[in-house]
């Protein structure tokens, strides 16, 4: 007997958002993942965005899934709980020359089903958006452009596929698979696994993963984009989301609020052979600060409290590949899923899982449940709401991180919870603990022996992220 | 709702000074609310000596010094809370915090003093390119880690800024076993005191390279090396002088930020270059009845400077919570740093209402030989004194007598300069 009916690899978020459609059905799904919890590779550093959908050449997976996924995504975020914001977006143009551009990307998003674009005078943006620059004459405005916390939605959609089943292995990094006939044999860095179905949402190693099973070899190149974050004092900066036109390698630089009231200014685009490559460089960051500064005046970086850098899954070919392998029977891709990947999560989970439930023959199961209960954001409560909470649960009133205002509750439900917290930074991307200004100078020992304390483990072992990040040493 | 005559906020060096103070100026209903485990801030982990020179004339170790005030506290019977996360300050002095046993509380305070200290610059805010790893400190994290949780951070380390608690955790790295390879400082002077530089660096042999900063951060997981780069006058890398050093820690001691979110909510008067209150010789803030003091105020050198301005806090709050006066009744002259004087504290100064004297602190921007400090009443010479070395990593300070103003009452500006 297999060990599971599905396999899927990778918990980003469209391995997550497929492991909860999946669980909508009579099927035994298992997550594999090679990092020590879920959206430890690209979702958890870009831009945040959901895209309203005007990009993606019409007739592309990534035009269909992305309007769908931006329809879906409120819905969702209800469902689920966690924090997403119609903010609405523009592109911007800086001279009439300019001005065919946006037309085209109006009538792309018209093709593709994008509801209120509308191109607008440089005036009437910044009647709108007061803080844009003087340089900017025309701006394409979509109303349905969207912030979501990237980290917020993968985690919700883990979660929410764990209460219903599916199972997450952590810290597994699939070695070779093999067709065996009647199945796949999954061979892992701890053991073997076998399922009848395997999905590849495997981010920038999805090409590895593919070429695995099938003679039609795909590549994945890691498209490095760096990004700079400010500080909630300059989130109020824009309320938009602010692109250029887009460039060759992307959409260009944004300036954008998040969902969570910081400022974000971003990506650059760099190709690269190394997967693992995430450093920031200081020619990059200057790169994006000085294009940011031709969309928006006076964006205060000298309240940055950290930069980052994240790997798009660029598949050669732009557009994502989704569906089974020709040459092998029960294999289904996710790859390539680059921008506006994140936003079409919720359609892509939805259209892999019909996929395969339709192969396998399976039924929907009655009991599933598509809710989910977010964490409890204790400082957002009204004073005597959050009086009550420290009154039935006193841990909600002793605060670790102070910038963000995190209380012990809160970061024992991230570690308590399935797929839980296991590092700091697991912590960090459920409950913010160490996100704000002083990114986690005082709180880093009290989150350390909470999470040894909640796992049982000696505090030596405590991670960043992945196995080797110990904090401790000698 | 329930009232307090004198609410301080941080039981650290600061709040206990400004208690202690207050009490013995003749008020008892006092409450210190704390948000750590225990009274003494973070002193407790500056477990080194050379605290209390001034204060007591003798040596002391950061707990010592600070059970000196814990003592007077305890003695006094003064109130306190530990484990209690002050959320709000209200403009009308009502304070909210919350703790496990009490749940959230608001009180009404006669005077607030805020001591909520500083924290350190992360290394996000200093845009260092590269990974992300584990192994990135900021000293004083480390600091706590070593003293308090007793956990070593790593064997090979490189200190990036020579502010005080970098040099101090270079000294305490090395006596734990460490090999600290060098401390890099991007400006050409150091940040922090001279005696720290003496006796952490130089009796430890570790150098000390001025003009130099990190240009990246090596290794995926954990720290494995940086590199490190000279800087020219504009702080700007210089190409070619990368070095590369293999270290599996980075310390950062980078300078200090005076913690004042719950001021800013509160909409307290700011300054851009202390990142503290506006205050006036009476440390009172824009908002009448709500004192500063200590490095919320502005970033000491010394902690005996912060006990002695807040006790002058303490005072003051205690006087005004007997005899309330109204800010529109002060006619205050305003104080100028300039020619190398970064900022000064107070802001403002009575001359009416002034103790027999205040002491002016203040920062230069440069190193400075052989200069005067010059203070000048509506442009007019009043003070001078000759200082044969001025450093950005030394607090500097002036006496103003009220006596001195006995000729110009009515003084509107207040300057202090270097001159030669």
């Amino acid at each position: 007997m297999l060990d599971y009916d599905v396999i899927i690899i990778g918990a980003g978020v469209t391995g997550s958002a497929i492991a909860r459609e999946l669980a909508r059905y009579s099927l035994r799904t298992a997550v594999v993942e090679k990092e020590e919890d879920v959206c430890s590779g690209t979702s958890k550093a870009n831009s945040a965005i959901v895209h309203a959908g005007f990009d993606a050449v019409p007739g592309t997976w990534k035009a269909k899934l992305n309007v769908e996924g931006n329809r879906m995504m409120e819905r969702l975020s209800q469902d689920l709980d966690f924090p997403f914001k119609r903010n609405g977006s523009m592109v911007l143009c800086f001279s009439e020359e300019e001005k065919p551009g946006l037309e085209k990307l109006l009538e792309r998003g018209k093709t593709n089903g994008v509801e209120g674009l509308q191109i607008i005078t440089g005036d009437e943006a910044r009647e709108m958006e007061p803080s844009l620059s003087d340089e900017v004459v025309y701006a394409l405005h979509a109303p349905t452009g969207g912030i979501v916390c990237p980290f917020g939605l993968t985690i919700a959609l883990a979660e929410n596929a764990a209460e219903n089943g599916v199972e997450f292995l952590f810290n597994r990094s699939v070695d070779r698979i093999e067709n065996t006939g009647e199945g796949y044999a999954v061979h892992t860095s701890k053991g073997d696994l076998s399922a009848k179905y395997v999905v590849n949402a495997a981010g920038v190693y999805a090409d590895r993963i593919h070429n695995m099973v099938s003679e039609n070899k795909i590549k994945i190149i890691p498209r490095r984009g760096e990004y700079v974050l400010m500080d909630k004092e300059a989130g109020g900066l824009v309320s938009h989301t602010i692109f250029q036109l887009p460039g060759k390698l992307g959409k260009g630089v944004l300036v954008t609020p998040t969902v969570h009231g910081n400022l974000l200014v971003g990506p650059n685009a760099v190709d690269l052979d190394d997967k693992e490559n995430t450093a920031t460089t200081a020619e990059g960051l200057d790169e994006i600060r000085q294009k940011a500064l031709k969309s928006v005046k006076g964006i205060p970086y000298h309240l940055t409290i950290t930069s980052f850098a994240g790997l798009r899954a660029h598949e050669e070919n732009d557009d994502f590949i989704i569906g089974e392998a020709e040459d092998a029977e029960g294999f289904f891709d996710a790859a390539g899923i680059e921008s506006p990947g994140l936003s079409c999560a919720p359609a892509l989970g939805k259209y892999a899982a019909e996929m395969i439930a339709a192969k396998a023959g399976a039924d929907k199961k009655p009991d599933f449940k598509g809710t989910r209960k977010g964490f409890i954001r204790a400082a957002e409560l009204d004073p005597e709401e959050r009086g009550k909470l420290i009154r039935e649960k006193p841990e909600y009133g002793n605060i670790i991180c102070r910038c963000e205002n995190i209380s012990e509750g809160e970061i024992r439900d991230a570690i308590r919870r399935t797929p839980g917290a296991v590092s700091l930074d697991g912590i960090k991307r459920r409950v913010r603990q160490g996100m704000g200004r002083c990114q986690a100078g005082f709180c880093t020992p009290k989150a350390m022996n909470i999470l040894a304390e909640e796992l049982h483990v000696d505090i030596h072992t405590i991670c960043k992220n992945r196995e080797g990040s110990e904090f401790l040493k000698g | 709702m329930l009232y307090h005559d004198i609410v301080i906020i941080g039981g650290g060096p600061a709040g206990l000074a400004a208690a202690a103070a207050a009490k013995e100026a003749g008020i008892s209903d006092i409450l210190i609310l704390e948000r750590d485990e225990m009274l003494g801030g973070i002193l407790n982990q500056c477990i080194h000596n050379g605290f209390g020179l001034h204060t007591f004339k003798e040596e002391l170790t950061g707990p010592e010094y600070a059970q000196r005030y814990i003592d007077r506290v305890l003695e006094e019977k003064i109130s306190y809370r530990l484990h209690s996360m002050v959320i709000d300050i209200s403009r009308d002095r009502q304070v909210t915090y919350i703790n496990r046993e009490e749940g959230l509380v608001r009180l009404q305070a006669g005077a607030v003093i805020l001591a909520m200290g500083c924290r350190e610059r992360p290394r996000g805010a200093l845009n260092i390119p590269g990974y992300r790893p584990a192994g990135i400190y900021s000293a004083g994290t480390a600091q706590r880690l070593m003293n308090i949780e007793g956990y070593m951070v790593g064997k090979e380390v490189v200190v990036l800024g020579s502010g005080d608690i970098g040099l101090i955790m270079a000294r305490r790295m090395t006596l734990e076993g460490a090999v600290v390879k060098v401390v890099a400082e991007l400006m050409p002077y150091s940040g922090g005191l001279k005696r720290n530089i003496v006796q952490c660096l130089d009796d430890y042999g570790i150098p000390l390279k001025l003009s130099h900063t990190v240009v990246d951060i090596h290794g995926k997981e954990r720290v494995t090396g940086v590199t490190i780069a000279q800087v020219g006058a504009d702080r700007k890398p210089v190409p070619g002088t990368e070095e590369y050093y293999s270290c599996d820690t980075l310390l950062l001691s980078c300078g200090l930020i005076p913690e004042n979110e719950l001021s800013r909510q509160a909409g307290l008067e700011m300054d851009r270059v202390t990142s503290g209150p506006v205050v006036g010789d009476d440390l009172e803030t824009s908002v009448e009845g709500v004192f500063a003091c200590g490095n919320v105020l502005h970033v000491h050198d010394l902690v005996d400077y912060v006990s002695e301005e807040a006790a002058r806090a303490g005072r003051q709050a205690a006087r005004f919570v007997r005899e309330p006066r109204k800010k529109e009744e002060k006619q205050d002259a305003l104080l100028k740093g300039e020619n190398g004087v970064r900022y000064t504290i107070p802001q403002h100064l009575n001359v009416e209402c002034m103790d027999e004297q205040t002491v002016v602190r203040f920062r230069v921007d440069n190193i400075y030989r052989n200069k005067s400090i010059v203070v000048y009443f509506d442009g007019k010479e009043a003070v001078r004194r000759k200082k044969r070395i001025l450093a950005p990593g030394e607090m500097e300070q002036i006496i103003l007598k009220k006596s001195a103003f006995s000729s110009c009452p009515d003084v509107k500006e207040i300057r202090i300069c270097l001159e030669d």
